[in-house]
């Protein structure tokens, strides 16, 4: 059975973080990155070629993880494949042995690097998750028998920061009844933004994960504010940043992030780490978090 | 020209329940060419929707819905009759109903589907569009396309890439989904957001025989 998902169930608070396969075949630095935060991270999300940028799969990097003894999470995108491929994508995952999988729409593919790309989105997040269970109870979307069902711990993404709130909010309220088990969020820095939707989000009964992206300069802060969606760095955390040089940057975001985790770990169930790139510093972050 | 077929009249019953009394428009231009638009064809909504209980405040046939000036014109000597009625049914292609419901602050409901027909787009004279999907949806979203307005053709509601309402693809288009939950909200019907809505049936994006070989395509190769 999926650990998260037992450890959810135990009322336990589940760390995740997140690695993003290679452009290309040199997959071993990304397994090793992952393999030396096993100690302190439960389980790892597997980006689905993210931001639409072709890359190594998801599902394989899964697979190998899995076989180190680390915890995966699928990432699903609708972007790429249309119901037959993500219908059987998910049934390869089953049969590796990946139980958690975690249900996206997917960047728009001019966001990437090949943005002549034709863009799929034969299904949307919500509708996956609903197939997605369907297979759980043994037939495929259109009733089909199957023949050996999977086992699945899904999760979805949800925003805080987006406006209207209320939006969102139906959103995650259709995703739940079509069968999401936990959410993860976009990535927060304002204590109150959070609160304000924890207030809202926690009547649904199913855990929720805080998103931390760890904020590497105040250019990249800057760049975010401007676009990325539903992410807002208030002007105080940029400066904070900016006020130290270059070399203590690490130091500082490590010091931002494990303090924007200690406030806000008390409203959620779990927190979902994305480092970017910056791995190593997980563990500062979460002895910073005090977890 | 675009290319309808009615929707079955069960499909129409079902998203009209919970509408109590309803105001008929039919298109007087495109569907008369595909023999189901005009005044007789408004009769026989009307005589159906009065067989099911439903109460019709009026109706009016506009020659071209999709002509935006025309259509408020005519409108607008109809107007205790539309505010009597709690939506508008449409019998036009999409592009009519859209332009319907871009005009009136009311549920605008379509009767017809819009079939593909691959390349020949129609004209139109509003800025509204439609893709000619073959299953229409604007009951869904009060009258506007989620199919033509969303990059993604989302159905379940906007992406996370929604940025103060505008578009992760462009930022200067308007997301199609915040702007149906907006009217949505001012009409009243924000409820139907709520709605699981499955997956689209992609056949339907494909010309019938039928349709190749009886319309316009068939007179092309007569032409010719």
């Amino acid at each position: 059975m999926s650990k998260i998902r037992e450890k959810f169930e135990r009322g336990e608070f589940v760390i995740t973080s997140e690695v993003g396969p290679p452009k290309g075949t040199n997959i071993e630095p990304v397994l090793k990155e992952a393999e030396e935060l096993c100690d302190r991270v439960d389980a790892f999300n597997v980006t689905d070629q993210q931001s639409s940028v072709m890359r190594l799969g998801s599902l394989v990097t899964c697979y190998l993880l899995k076989q180190r003894g680390l915890e995966p999470i699928l990432q699903v995108t609708c972007r790429d494949r249309n119901r037959i491929a993500l219908q059987s994508d998910l049934l390869s995952a089953a049969v590796l042995g990946i139980e958690n999988v975690l249900c996206l729409t997917g960047d728009y593919t001019t966001l990437g690097d090949h943005p002549q790309a034709k863009p799929v989105f034969d299904l949307d997040s919500v509708q996956l998750l609903k197939v997605a269970r369907g297979l759980m109870e043994g037939h495929d979307m259109m009733g089909n028998e199957l023949d050996g069902k999977p086992t699945f711990f899904l999760g979805a993404v949800v925003s805080p920061g987006y406006e209207p709130i209320e939006l969102q909010l139906i959103k995650m309220e259709k995703k739940i009844e079509a069968g999401a088990q936990f959410f993860q969020t976009q990535t927060v820095y304002d204590v109150k933004v959070f609160e304000r939707f924890m207030e809202k989000a926690s009547k649904y009964g199913v855990p929720i994960m805080l998103g931390i992206v760890l904020l590497k300069s105040p250019a990249m802060a800057r760049y975010m504010n401007e676009n990325v969606a539903g992410v807002t760095v208030p002007e105080e955390l940029i400066n904070e940043l900016a006020s130290v040089s270059r070399e203590d940057r690490p130091k500082k975001s490590v010091e931002i992030a494990g303090r924007l985790i200690r406030q806000m770990k008390d409203m959620c169930q779990g927190v979902h780490i994305m480092p970017l790139g910056w791995d190593k510093y997980v563990p500062a972050v979460l002895d910073e978090a005090g977890l | 020209m675009l290319i309808v077929e009615p929707k079955p009249i069960e499909e129409v019953l079902s998203f009209l329940e919970g509408e109590a009394s309803i105001f008929i428009a039919a298109c007087g231009g495109c569907p008369v060419g595909a023999e189901v638009g005009g005044e007789p064809k408004a009769l026989e909504m009307k005589a159906q929707l009065e067989n099911a209980g439903k109460r019709v405040t009026g109706y009016i046939t506009i020659d071209f819905l999709c002509n935006k000036a025309l259509s408020g014109l005519h409108l607008a000597r109809h107007i205790s009759e539309i505010e009597k009625a709690s939506c508008i049914l449409v019998l036009s292609c999409g592009v009519g109903v859209q332009a319907i419901a871009n005009t009136v602050d009311k549920p605008a409901y379509p009767a017809f589907n819009t079939l593909p027909m691959r390349g020949v787009p129609g004209v139109w004279q509003s800025t509204e569009r439609c893709n000619q999907c073959g299953d229409c949806l604007l009951y869904l979203t009060g009258g506007l396309c989620p199919i033509t307005l969303c990059a993604k053709s989302l159905l379940n509601g906007s992406c996370g890439g929604t940025n103060n309402g505008k578009c992760e693809v462009d930022p200067q288009l308007d997301c199609g989904w915040y702007l149906i939950y907006e009217r949505l909200r001012r009409i009243g019907r924000f409820e139907i957001l709520k709605r699981y809505v499955p997956p689209k049936d992609f056949q339907r994006y494909m010309p019938s025989a039928e349709l190749r070989n009886s319309r316009l395509w068939a007179l092309e190769r007569k032409g010719a």
